[in-house]
């Protein structure tokens, strides 16, 4: 590992192997980082070493990552797995943790890759053991060819829990039930976005396909569910919801849970790169240009970490991204530049056409995060949702400062599975949009670094 | 709660759990070898000593903090499985002192 590098790239999805092998190609030398063992990312984890004898059996999605995943590995990037970012800051320094010795490193681009991640779903006992999230079933999936040994619940809303569905259905696992959390009259909104929807054709019918496979497994499916809490002493035992035919009671030990996915913004954060309200999707995201530059020169957020837009998405953007590095250290022309990133631009519009009909359809219910007030909004300080209402009536104004009054984003996990059940909670009480409440800001350290971490850095021995 | 699908017979390797030889597959994350085994939950939790087990199993939420050969807070979800480690879950109502 060298001490500088023209291009650093944090993150291994479809975004961030994209734009390394895009800029390798115009001969920049790429540094790439990340936390996982394998590229990939969380959408196709494990592709290149997978426990299942048929990855094809998680669907054509899967599988469509060899490629990518291939043409990364051959492009002559300097790829650094199991590595942790905890340091970054506007000027392109990082401090990564690798191989558990402490290094730090300078670059002259950086392009932050790091993703989405579920959007938290709060309610009373959602941080029973026995309760995870849709997408750490499919990671279980795809990376142990773990499958729930009873049939689980699936409560939610949005394509991941049915895509969640299907993918245990091939693989011979009964689902308990579907939960729907899904507001009632969405189709109608949604409508008027079915025409520039049909560009996406293959995208949709692949949704009929997965409701249907959902319907003749006869799967019982809840619609339009609220108030859902999870019972159990040490463990998950139960759920119960309400839908219009009343209350309801479920017996089960495995819930996995889904309410879309939002902009991981913490890396971006730290750099200090703005961000913006996307009043489509309900979250935040980092504000960027046409080739994903930040409000920070020659910082980068390319992929579901900058927009949602799925993973074929991310990696058209992560593109654009590679190109424009290029440019700027002066390895491909203006001209060249453009006529390159010109059928990308084409390719990435088809692929984000789908995006305002299910941004409409699945558009979060606002009522979903205004839990009760016994819920534990941050798991990690165990802060409920009452201390935040608490703070907000006494005038607290932001997510920063009720982190200071209350601990709450203080935790190990820095905020990410309580910032917006507190941003949702605040704007409520204060009665202003939540693009006005804001969103906590990240400083390092990004993950938990011990000092005798830092004591072993780079050159001094153990 | 969790089952291997039967695709392959995967190699299994022995590891160390709260002092117990335990095997389990080899090449999967310890937090998918804990749910495997049904070992719930994985932690109690510092402030209220509540009971924990993995969450997001992709390294953010922190919920499945266990001791892996002598160092705490390690995420189990972040580490893949390795013949012979030592793991303990956190389930003292208060965090150990870190061994330096």
């Amino acid at each position: 590992m060298k001490a500088h590098y023209p291009l650093v790239i944090i993150g291994a999805g479809p975004a961030g192997m994209a734009a390394a092998q895009t800029a390798a190609a115009q001969g920049v030398e790429v540094a790439l980082f990340d936390d996982q063992p394998r590229p990939g990312g969380q959408i196709y984890r494990n592709l290149e070493a997978s426990p299942l004898a048929d990855p094809a059996q998680l669907g054509k999605d899967y599988v469509f990552g060899r490629l990518p995943i291939q043409r990364f590995r051959q492009s002559g990037a300097a790829y650094f797995p199991g590595s942790a970012v905890w340091y970054l800051d506007r000027e392109c320094n990082l401090g990564i943790l690798h191989d558990g010795v402490h290094r730090r490193l300078s670059a002259d681009r950086l392009v932050i890759a790091c993703g989405a991640q579920e959007r938290p779903m709060p309610f009373p006992g959602w941080q029973l053991p026995g309760v995870m999230t849709a997408g750490a079933g499919q990671i279980l999936l795809k990376s142990a060819a773990l499958v729930p040994d009873e049939p689980p619940v699936l409560a939610g809303s949005g394509p991941l829990l049915l895509l969640l569905a299907r993918q245990y259905l091939r693989a011979g696992v009964g689902i308990r039930a579907i939960i729907d959390t899904t507001p009632a009259g969405r189709l109608w909104p949604a409508l008027r976005y079915l025409p520039r929807a049909l560009a996406a054709g293959d995208y949709l019918l692949e949704g009929l396909q997965m409701v249907a496979a959902i319907r003749r497994a006869r799967v019982p499916w809840y619609r339009q569910a609220s108030d859902l809490r999870a019972d159990g002493d040490e463990r998950l035992a139960g759920l119960r919801f309400r839908t219009r035919g009343g209350l309801h009671e479920i017996e089960t030990r495995l819930l996995l849970l889904h309410q879309g996915v939002i902009p991981a913004l913490q890396a971006a954060s730290a750099a200090g790169c703005d961000s913006e309200w996307n009043p489509r999707q309900q979250c935040w995201q980092v504000a960027v240009d046409c080739w994903g530059e930040s409000s920070q020169n020659g910082i980068f957020v390319a992929g579901d970490g900058a927009t949602i837009g799925g993973a074929r998405a991310a990696a058209l953007a992560g593109q654009l991204a590679g190109l424009q590095v290029a440019w700027q250290l002066g390895l491909l022309s203006q001209t060249r530049r453009d006529r390159l990133a010109s059928p990308v631009r084409k390719a990435r519009q088809r692929q984000l056409s789908l995006r305002p009909f299910l941004d409409s359809y699945y558009r979060l219910d606002e009522a979903a995060l205004q839990p009760d007030d016994a819920t534990l909004l941050c798991r990690c300080e165990e802060v409920s949702a009452a201390q935040i209402r608490a703070v907000a009536q006494l005038g607290c104004s932001g997510p920063n400062q009720a982190r200071a009054f209350t601990r709450c984003g203080m935790g190990p996990c820095q905020g990410r599975f309580c910032g917006p059940g507190v941003e949702w909670i605040l704007a409520r009480q204060q009665t202003v949009g939540v693009d006005r409440i804001g969103h906590y800001n990240s400083r390092p350290p990004l993950q938990p670094v011990t000092l005798g971490q830092l004591a072993i850095s780079e050159g001094e021995q153990r | 709660m969790f089952r291997l699908l039967g695709n392959d017979a995967p190699e299994f390797v022995e590891i160390e759990l709260d002092a117990q030889r335990v095997s389990v597959p080899a090449g999967i994350s310890l937090a998918a070898a804990l749910l495997l085994l049904d070992a719930l939950p994985t932690r109690r939790t510092p402030v209220g000593a509540g009971p924990r087990a993995p969450f997001c199993m992709m390294g953010a939420c922190y919920e499945c903090l266990v001791e892996i050969d002598g160092r705490v807070n390690q995420r189990a979800c972040q580490v893949l499985i390795s013949a012979g480690m030592r793991v303990r879950r956190q389930l003292a109502s208060a965090v150990p002192e870190a061994e330096a």
